[in-house]
């Protein structure tokens, strides 16, 4: 019979609900089969923790005096968009220093940018602000230098339009020169073989067609409580999919938000990519409630049954090209190696499968203690029925209203 | 059977010998076999050397004496590259660039990525790599 999230919060706050990580799901589900889990099993808890360049921050510093409305802001040199109220500005996890020599001497090394900024911030330690505005009678104040911190700050918190990537690309480069990505260093002649997911523990991974995980869904991020806000940027729900109905490929994206107070540095950090720039690795984690049997089936999923696709990074990526080398699963870029082309290729990740666990495990004993409650989600993110794609930009010179 | 012990070694040696043949006489007055895995001249026209050095233990002995005399610090290698544990995440981005598998995941279950010192010929390769700045030089 299926179960109402109602009724899992009953038994949640009377400390009886059954709780499986992602990972433990697995096992329990090969042994006692889809309808006891469904009918023991009231929640799977889910973690990812890696890079995820779309992230940021908004921050009010509350008014200096004289008042100020701030047009620039640097926190740390670190450059901050200050374009809405006089004293919010976002600050973006990719931003870097104006200064910073980035790729002039390539690669660049990217050690300090909007990612280290927030996790400075969330840290606890002082960060510098300097900010300049043209001035106005109401918000007088052209300039400000002063240290800030979290503490003081009015609201800090993430909003991160695109995070979760429901699968990824795994990186390799076909060149004879090493290359320098997002996905890492990629050594030639398909040298290494890089992924960024945390496969079976990942959350969209676990909820293949959004059921449960949708606008307002409360979730771990950052070692704190948020919420899914919104579709995430890039969302694809009509990617390709296995029998299983887990996609093949990059596909569905969260944009999630929450109190950057309440966050810790272990589940939050700033990145530097060598040649790349700076990011932000997040930790999130989803509790799907276990509602019925075909959830059951969707949380089950594991490594061998998710596959990626490998893309070269030195061609067709960067030409923004169709093409697939091949694709392999989660449990062979796990185990270390990968076949490409008849080539046996080592594996590395970019994102942490011990964190994401640890981030599943610690969710899992939040709502064992009582202190986190399933929320129903207000409204579904568009899955492959709404037919949303991933379009890219056709760049076109010619053309705009005016001619 | 005696093996002949290989041991790493990081030699600051000053500017006034930057132009001597030090390590060609390690190798023709000692009979030691060097294997450079890291040669860096700063700016300053101080230099820093990683060498892998194995040879009778008496060779190995006289060799360091003879760059004790010139006036060379050195200190073995395992003590130069340093993981900061609470930074590291387990990601295994730096397992594919480790030359030595010094950096590498052994239980496939736990992903957890293990760093083994006596495997590290302090390359330095791990350093720029690592996202999360895990990996450090002492110097
Ligand atoms: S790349 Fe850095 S964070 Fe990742 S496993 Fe290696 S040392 Fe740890
Ligand atoms: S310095 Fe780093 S990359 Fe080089 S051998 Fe040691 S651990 Fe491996």
């Amino acid at each position: 019979m299926a179960k109402t999230i109602q009724e899992i919060n009953e038994r949640i706050k009377k400390k009886k609900a059954c709780i499986f990580t992602a990972e433990e799901i697995v096992g329990y589900v090969n042994e006692n089969g889809l309808k006891k889990a469904s009918e023991q099993v009231d929640v799977v808890t889910t973690g990812t923790f890696g890079p995820m360049c779309s992230s940021g921050a908004f921050l009010n510093f509350g008014h200096p005096s004289p008042r100020m409305k701030i047009q620039k802001a640097w926190l740390n040199d670190v450059f901050a968009y200050g374009g809405i109220a006089a004293c919010d500005v976002y600050i973006g996890a990719t931003e870097i220093p104006d200064d910073d020599p980035a790729n002039k001497i390539h690669p660049g090394r990217f050690r300090y940018g909007g990612g280290h900024v927030i996790e400075d911030l969330i840290a606890g330690r002082d960060v510098f602000l300097r900010a300049t505005s043209y001035g106005t009678d109401c918000y007088p104040r052209k300039k400000l230098d002063t240290y800030v911190n979290i503490k003081d700050l009015n609201q800090a918190f993430l909003l991160n339009p695109r995070n979760g990537y429901q699968n990824y690309n795994v990186a390799v480069n076909t060149s004879p020169k090493v290359i320098y990505t997002y996905l890492g260093i990629l050594q030639p002649h398909i040298g290494n073989a890089n992924y960024c997911s945390a496969g079976q523990l990942s959350p969209l991974l676990n909820d293949p067609y959004y059921r449960t995980i949708g606008i307002g869904t409360k979730i771990f991020l950052g070692g704190g409580t948020g919420r899914v806000s919104w579709e995430g940027t890039q969302h694809n729900p009509t990617a390709e999919r296995g029998k299983n109905g887990v996609p093949t490929e990059g596909a569905g994206t969260i944009c999630v938000i929450g109190d950057m107070k309440q966050m810790n540095t272990r589940f939050i950090r700033g990145v530097s990519m060598l040649g790349y720039g700076v990011s932000l690795a997040v930790g999130i984690g989803i509790p799907i409630p276990v509602l019925d049997e075909e959830i059951a089936g969707f949380v089950s999923v594991s490594d061998a049954d998710i596959l990626a696709p490998v893309v070269d990074y030195a061609t067709t990526y960067p030409k923004r090209e169709p093409g697939t080398i091949t694709k392999v699963s989660y449990r062979d870029l796990k185990s270390g190696t990968v076949t490409i082309r008849g080539k046996k290729v080592p594996t590395g990740s970019l994102s942490s499968y011990p964190l994401a666990k640890e981030i599943a495990v610690t969710l899992k004993s939040w709502i064992q203690q009582g202190g986190f409650l399933l929320s129903e989600k207000v409204e579904s993110i568009p899955g492959p029925e709404s037919g949303q794609t991933f379009k890219p930009l056709v760049i076109r010179p010619e053309g705009g209203d005016e001619s | 059977m005696t093996q002949n012990p290989t041991r790493n070694i990081m030699l600051h040696y000053p500017r006034k010998l930057a132009d001597k043949p030090i390590i060609s006489n390690l190798i023709r007055e000692y009979d030691i076999t060097v294997n450079i895995t890291r040669a860096r001249i700063d700016q300053d026209e101080e230099g820093t050397l990683v060498i892998e050095i194995s040879g009778k233990k008496k060779n190995i002995d006289a060799g360091l004496d003879y760059l004790r005399e010139l006036g060379i610090s050195f200190k073995p290698v395992s003590k130069i590259i340093r993981r900061i544990d609470e930074r590291c995440t387990h990601c295994s981005a730096c397992t594919v660039v480790c030359p030595t598998a010094a950096l590498s995941i052994s239980d496939r279950e736990r992903m957890e990525v293990e760093f083994v010192e006596e495997k590290c010929i302090g390359c330095g390769l791990c350093i720029p790599s690592c996202p999360y700045m895990a990996m450090e030089m002492i110097e």
